[in-house]
């Protein structure tokens, strides 16, 4: 059992640890959306949105495996349920509400095999944490994964305007950027445990 | 004993999701317009994005949605865009083919090089050191990265390691606008015949030491254009194909063979005052 306060989980996954700038997970889509301010933001939304789903599942998976003391078929487990989970939450989006399938578009599949959602069902199991926890752990993730890209998004996009020499442009220059963002979230380390 | 948990515990897990996305799949289905299959199966499946969407799917959705006519496919022939539109019962919508056109004539035999290259054979690669061995900075560097990603196999390199674009199997994808590092491919309709074959930004007549088709900006060309269809904009002529560009007078003015007419039967044509200069073999002056 882990007996961290809601606030401070929340603070550590989407600052501290942030899953992007001090992880390193979801490094892919958080190159290849960051173009566009727009994209960025609906691509944050639904990561969190997937994250807080199989969170929840990811809970359920845990305790049915320890129940039937098969611990080792968790990671195995976890692939298989998120992957379907966000199989039905497309179908579902589809037929509910086409104005928001339409917004999120092709990433929600992408999000299947991202590894921050993969990394948040394992990271909650090993820490300990119970239903509210958890939902908390993957909504903080998620949230630091939108501003990740969010930040990322407003420097490309005033690139875009400045004059860069032809041997950094590009992915380069995206790769520095990244790097520093990475060092200045170091500076919440700080901020608690 | 112990094998038996993990198998029944993932085949009971598996299981269950598969009845939930197949309930899902019935009960959540969608309806879509089956038109849309049947046009995707009608277009080239080459998902090249030359109509302006992603890829073919949304190509079709857009026919069939009618924000598109079937014109927009230029990868298809006129049989199959006429299927399509025949099928969905609309006009064709006849675009002006465009294919890319290489703004740069310095071949082997008429540029030379400054250095000698020996890293890896992409242009690519060359540019970034010091922008390639040849003389003219702006100039193809005949290494092909256009004719590998070239899908169509539309451009082949001549004998003199320049790229030529075959117009018939040119689709207009823009794939090798992207690849050239010196961006000297451009999208222009057909018609455009009328040509400025150099990129080179400098004035003088020391550009026609590197290059001997070069602009060297001397401004013949512009001088006594008709209704200014040429302008001179950074030593360079630019044709303003908003006006009659249907004339083979620059060629003839141009005294160094940079401003050139595309045929499609006979090539590049040059004028009259430049064809003396054009010469058979390499040119060799410097390394090469």
């Amino acid at each position: 059992m882990n007996n961290e306060s809601l606030w401070s989980i929340f603070i550590n996954a989407s600052l501290i640890n942030n899953f992007v700038l001090a992880t390193f997970l979801g490094i892919c889509p958080f190159l290849g959306v960051s173009g566009k301010m727009e994209t960025a933001t609906k691509m944050g939304a639904a990561v969190t949105f997937v994250m807080v789903i199989s969170s929840a599942c990811a809970y359920g998976i845990h305790a049915l495996l320890t129940a039937i003391q098969a611990p080792f078929l968790e990671l195995i487990s976890f692939i298989v349920v998120i992957a379907s989970t966000v199989q039905l939450v497309e179908m579902f989006i589809k037929k509910v509400s086409p104005a928001l399938f339409n917004a999120l578009g092709i990433f929600l599949p992408l999000i299947t095999t991202n590894c921050a959602v993969l990394a948040v069902a394992l990271f909650q199991t090993s820490k300990g944490y119970n239903l509210p926890q958890s939902l908390i752990y993957s909504f903080g993730g998620g949230a630091g994964f939108t501003l990740a890209l969010v930040l990322m998004a407003g420097i490309r996009e005033q690139l875009e305007f400045s004059e860069v020499n032809g041997l950094v442009k590009g992915t380069a220059l995206v790769l520095f950027v990244a790097g520093i963002l990475s060092l200045s979230f170091m500076g919440f380390a700080g901020l608690g445990g | 004993m112990t094998i038996i948990v993990p198998i029944a515990a993932l085949g009971i897990l598996s299981l269950v999701l598969a009845g939930l996305i197949v309930i899902a799949n019935r009960k959540l289905y969608v309806y879509e317009d089956p038109r849309i299959d049947q046009v995707e199966e009608m277009l080239p499946h080459a998902n090249c994005g030359a109509c302006g969407f992603p890829g073919c799917r949304p190509f079709a959705e857009a026919l069939v949605s009618g924000k598109a006519l079937p014109g927009k496919c230029s990868v298809s022939n006129d049989a199959g865009r006429l299927a399509i539109a025949n099928f969905l019962s609309v006009s064709v919508g006849a675009e002006e083919k465009r294919v890319a056109r290489l703004a740069c004539g310095g071949g082997k035999n008429v540029s030379i090089n400054k250095a000698k290259y020996t890293g890896m054979e992409t242009c690519q690669a060359a540019s970034l050191i010091s922008g390639g061995g040849k003389g003219c900075f702006w100039g193809c560097l005949g290494y092909g990265d256009c004719k590998v990603v070239c899908d169509f196999d539309a451009i082949r390199m001549n004998e003199f390691s320049l790229p030529e674009v075959d117009v018939d199997k040119c689709t207009a994808c823009g794939d090798c606008v992207e690849a050239c590092p010196k961006g000297l491919f451009s999208l222009h309709p057909i018609s455009h015949r009328l040509w400025v074959a150099c990129k080179s930004l400098e004035a003088g007549d020391h550009v026609l030491d590197v290059c001997d088709v070069g602009c060297t900006a001397c401004g013949k060309c512009a001088m006594d254009a008709d209704n200014n269809l040429i302008t001179m904009v950074k030593n360079l002529p630019v044709i303003d194909y908003n006006k009659n560009h249907h004339t083979q007078v620059p060629i003839q003015r141009c005294p160094t063979g940079a401003i050139v007419w595309l045929d499609d039967q006979s090539g590049v044509q040059r004028g009259k005052e430049s064809k003396k200069i054009i010469r058979k073999g390499d040119r060799h002056l410097g390394y090469s």
